[in-house]
């Protein structure tokens, strides 16, 4: 019985360029208030373009109704949850959305003199401290476009500490359970990767690591809690065998919002950092981006921080450029500053008590959901849970239905699939994080959809593997989009087959 | 909810913690605060900065960020739930909205760039360089690149800083002196049989056009790849594309946000069609469900880091899906006609100004020119300039030490006469006006 | 199922030794467990390859696997057609589906592969 959805009409469209009809304007400029210049004159007649070739020519309201009606074919969190791993989810508060817009803030330069731009250096360096006071470190770069990116940065940042001591070594240690951007950076930065097996409990296995740990090593890459949901018991003592060989550690904060303000990275010896603010701080995923991926340190690691940061001079901030030891510039200016301001505007929200709220909330909502299915599916470790859970498809593999086929029925119930298939060290996984934002209700939809699908398995498993049934488009035909890749819409030739 | 989990409070939750890990103190973070009170602390700290163009300040400021209109649509439709809250389309079937605009995104960014594969942003166009750059040492197996000293400073700075560790050894090449343009002879004298790529920016830095086919057969003559940026997307609706790259990288700020003091935009990188297994980021593509309807998802997803982890061709997983969609607007509601008149506003007023200015250089320019300032001192004009509430162009001095009182100054659509006539005075009268 | 005169690995691929060169490829099994193949990452000819290390790379939508090589050599050929038509691997793994040709360097190798009987012992255990 699916409660949360019933099928709607919802509109077709065609492509801007199918809707294109020459002569149609959607725009108006003002009159020119100098003299037109001609371009092949002011440029060179070769450097003139005839005409931006198949563009569309739309009006407003062909734009309109373009957009709109693609938006009613999307999922999204306004429309319920999204119970995605790692990917934390949770509301986007509009709130957000307003303070970025704010004139002052919107329409600066980059740059334009520090003298001109005070209000943004003083939203940046408070951002600064507030993540340095929330994760236990003592420094923060706000450069990073994204999570891969900070991570990218923290490396390179581990990289130059080492170097800096007179050997930057050779490697650097993954759990197999890591988040795929962890190896594609380290080899990024110039290191080879090995991997670390989890232990049976799905936590790093402290014996093995000792084993394997020697001056070859220059940084352990850890999530915590890990890709299973699981807090690391054992971090302290990973710090102390990483330490003790002169090795760092590195967390990917992917994970924060299992953390914030009931403990923090820098306290249990995480040496650098990442976070993502487009997951932990609610800025807004927008169908894939833009994210903000800050990177935080210890004392020591400062000085190698991209340039410029930011330096109090008398009651004044400034850029400063002085840093001889800096790794320089990861980007072009400053930072995702639009991005920042919305995740200020989140922290200002909460204040210290909210954050930790909200991570306690996260928790809970985990564990409930936990709680309710953990009968009907096979969780894959019995560690207690924190801000997400991951079950395995084993159970539900034997009646011949996998995790992503489970995944595709769950969109029939009116809910966006879990992350499906990772960590790779699980069967088959299915990894839940429903975040804090999610009301008990919500999470009872969840639930008995959930415990529906498995009923179906048991009783008719073919309805399950054929699924999704009640979507605007049936399953896409991935195999041919790669064989054959058709990247661009081409005009159709009038005599040539399709 | 707690008793289904069997727990008596909500501290339980966290328990399991070893207890060295716990942090029991409060964060120093002041008390939650109401819409109105975060509202107001923005809007406090917004009137802190000068804010350009004509909302307070007029701003002739570009090099690589833009002041541009943005049709009130753009944020009409891209607040919609559906596309600013909406996750990345893996999952093809519900996610039709974003994967059909996505299309849409590379189709006109291959045209804009007479390209035959875009993909569907990456982060900015600084980091986009790095990734292109690493994209032609896959493709031709060497490891040497050679950019021109006239792509953006920063550019240049983060592509130094991003591929440090990947075994690749960058030289610059020189301008012209005269011209503004590459150096010609430069590139003749530096590119070997090592070389992966040439990369260069049009317009350039100074805002001056480079002769993209010129470079293109020393490049391709020794069979290296010629990487073309664009920094202003606006030119594209005047410029011809460049058609002889093979890979074009560029920024999409102009089409898509205020400057936003530099972030979050958009890069795209574009490719010729043989490459395009090579190209790093997302890919949309067009296929069919199974009932033969037209349908769009990601593709070749396999050159990713969720699937070849180290082998990747990047380690990028975010794209600027929002920022891109927001372009896709833009240009949806200028359109042919409309982006070609948007650019021809920029190039006369960009010319307009230079015609009462003395430019540095004598190649064609866009909307950036490098203005030399003749017994004046750039610093008093710009001071000048800020007491008329004006903030004037980018000193050049810090970047090009041989470019001594020169600054860089952009003109677009929003410029006003009545300034640029004023930024013409503060040239033009001695000691650059009356303010020191 | 698994012709008589090829040779496996545990790898699951298989070698067919003509005149001192090898043709290699992936097995049935192979394919099935990858799924629909839209990709093959073919080896350049001239290539030098060593037993056991990566030399070619098969693509399914969702994941990309290393094939190894189950001989030593250079590469004399690789199977073109793959490129327009990757579903050739799964319609035809051990025929029109080869992957390269192999002039074997170290020919004693091929004694330590697998003989057809062991490789479904082999697949049957595992």
């Amino acid at each position: 019985m699916i409660e949360k959805v019933r099928s709607h009409i919802t509109q077709n469209e065609l492509l801007l360029f199918e809707l294109s009809s020459p002569g149609k304007k959607g725009y108006q400029l003002p009159a020119l208030d100098v003299p037109a210049v001609d371009p092949a004159q002011a440029l060179g007649a070769g450097n003139a373009r005839a005409e931006i070739e198949d563009f569309p020519e739309v009006s407003e309201v062909d734009v309109i109704r373009h957009f709109t009606r693609l938006s009613t074919w999307n999922y999204a969190i306004d429309l319920g949850l999204y119970p995605l791993g790692s990917c934390t989810m949770k509301y986007n508060p509009r709130i957000n959305e307003l303070a970025a817009r704010v004139d002052g803030l919107a329409w600066i330069h980059p740059y334009q003199p520090d003298s001109l731009s005070q209000g943004a250096m003083e939203i940046m360096a408070e951002l600064e401290r507030c993540l340095a006071e929330i994760t236990g470190m003592d420094a923060v770069t706000l450069q990073p476009s994204a999570g891969a990116h900070g991570e990218f940065t923290g490396i390179l940042l581990a990289r130059a500490l080492l170097q800096s001591r007179g050997n930057p070594r050779k490697k650097i240690l993954i759990p197999d359970s890591a988040h795929g951007t962890n190896p594609a950076t380290a080899h990024m930065a110039g290191y080879a990767v090995e991997n670390i097996r989890s232990n049976d409990r799905g936590m790093v296995d402290t014996a093995e690591l000792a084993r394997v740990v020697n001056e070859d090593v220059a940084v352990m890459m850890v999530t915590n809690p890990n890709t299973l949901g699981v807090f690391e018991q054992n971090i302290v003592e990973v710090a102390h065998i990483l330490h003790a060989k002169g090795a760092l550690l590195y967390m990917d904060g992917a994970n924060m919002n299992a953390l914030a303000g009931i403990s923090r990275p820098g306290d249990f010896g995480v040496d650098v950092m990442h976070l993502n603010l487009h997951k932990t701080f609610s800025t807004p995923h927008g169908g894939g981006g833009p994210g903000s991926g800050p990177v935080a340190v210890k004392k020591r690691l400062e000085p190698f921080l991209p340039s410029p940061r930011l330096k109090r001079v008398g009651d004044r901030w400034e850029w400063n450029y002085d840093l001889p030891e800096s790794i320089g510039r990861v980007r072009a200016f400053y930072g995702n500053f639009g991005v920042l301001v919305r995740a200020l505007a989140y922290i200002m929200a909460h204040g210290g008590d909210g954050l930790k709220r909200a991570t306690l909330d996260a928790l809970l909502n985990a564990n409930y959901i936990r709680k309710l299915i953990e009968s009907h599916y096979q969780i894959a470790y019995q560690a207690p849970s924190m801000h997400e859970c991951v079950f395995s498809d084993e159970r539900q593999a034997k009646r011949g239905v996998d995790t992503g086929s489970i995944a595709k029925r769950l969109i029939d119930y009116g809910f966006h699939p879990y992350t499906v298939s990772f960590p790779l060290i699980v069967h088959g996984a299915l990894m839940i994080e429903p975040t804090e934002t999610e009301s008990k209700r919500e999470l009872d939809l969840f639930a008995s959809a959930m415990i529906s699908i498995a009923k179906e398995i048991e009783e008719n498993p073919d309805l399950v593997k054929g699924a999704p049934y009640s979507t605007r488009t049936a399953r896409v035909d991935e195999v041919t989009a790669a064989r054959k890749p058709i990247v661009r819409w081409k005009r159709p030739q009038a005599a040539a087959a399709d | 909810m707690l008793e289904t989990i069997g727990l008596s409070s909500m501290e339980d939750l966290a328990a399991h913690l070893p207890p060295a890990v716990r942090f029991n103190k409060a964060l120093a973070i002041a008390p939650g605060k109401s819409e109105y009170e975060i509202l107001d602390y923005f809007k406090r700290r917004g009137a802190e900065n000068a804010v350009g163009d004509g909302n307070s300040y007029a701003n002739f400021l570009g090099a690589g960020v833009y002041y541009h209109y943005r049709p009130v649509m753009v944020d009409t439709i891209i607040s919609r739930g559906e596309f600013l809250t909406s996750y990345t389309p893996y999952q093809a079937e519900i996610s039709q909205g974003t994967l059909t605009s996505i299309f849409e995104f590379q189709s006109m960014i291959c045209q804009l760039t007479g390209m035959d594969v875009a993909n569907a942003s990456m982060y900015d166009a600084s980091t986009a360089v790095p990734e292109a750059a690493m994209m032609a040492m896959r493709v031709t197996g060497r490891h040497r690149a050679l950019v021109a000293r006239t792509v953006h400073p920063e550019y240049r700075e983060v592509l130094a800083n991003s591929v440090r560790y990947e075994g690749v050894t960058i030289d610059e090449l020189g301008y012209d002196s005269e011209s503004g343009l590459l150096d010609i002879d430069d590139l003749s004298r530096k590119i070997t049989a090592q070389t992966a790529a040439v990369i260069l920016q049009s317009p350039n830095f100074f805002g001056i056009v480079e002769n993209v086919k010129q470079a293109a057969a020393i490049a391709h003559a020794k069979g290296a790849l010629l990487v073309v940026l664009f920094s202003e997307a606006v030119s594209l609706g005047l410029l011809e594309p460049p058609r002889e790259a093979d890979i074009v990288a560029g920024e999409l700020q102009s089409f898509a946000l205020p400057p936003s003091y530099g972030g979050p935009f958009a890069g795209v990188i574009a490719c010729k069609e043989n490459f395009i297994r090579q190209i790093p980021g997302r890919l949309t593509g067009e296929t069919r469900d199974s009932n033969g309807n037209r349908a769009f998802c990601l593709t070749l997803a396999t050159r990713e880091q969720h699937i070849r982890r180290e082998k990747a061709t990047s380690n990028i997983c975010t794209n600027q899906a929002l920022i891109a969609l927001m372009a896709t607007i833009f240009m949806s509601v200028y359109g042919k006609e409309g982006l070609r008149e948007l650019a021809l506003q920029n190039l006369s007023k960009a010319h307009y100004l230079a015609g009462k200015l003395e430019p540095r250089f004598s190649g064609p320019f866009f909307n950036e020119f490098v203005a030399q300032a003749d017994g004046q001192n750039v610093a008093a004009i710009n001071r000048t300039l800020e007491s008329q509430k004006i903030i004037g162009g980018l000193p050049l001095e810090r970047y090009y030490p041989e470019l001594k009182n020169t600054m860089l100054l952009c003109c677009t659509e929003m410029t006003q006469r009545a300034r640029m006539d004023q930024v013409a005075d503060a040239f033009n009268t001695p000691n650059g006006g009356t303010a020191q | 199922m698994y012709p008589e005169n090829y040779r496996y690995t545990k790898e699951h691929e298989w070698v067919l030794v003509e005149d001192g060169a090898g043709t290699v490829g992936i097995t049935f099994h192979a394919q099935r467990e990858l799924g629909d193949i839209v990709y093959v990452e073919l080896p350049k000819v001239g290539a030098l390859v060593e037993q056991g290390k990566s030399f070619a790379v098969v693509e399914s939508v969702k994941a990309a696997s290393e094939i190894f090589a189950p001989v030593s050599g250079e590469v004399v050929a690789a199977n073109d057609a793959l490129s327009s038509a990757p579903e050739t691997l799964n319609s035809d793994p051990h025929g029109a589906g080869w992957i390269a040709k192999i002039k074997l360097s170290a020919p004693e190798e091929v004694e330590r592969l697998l003989s057809p009987t062991d490789y479904q012992s082999y697949l049957g255990a595992e």
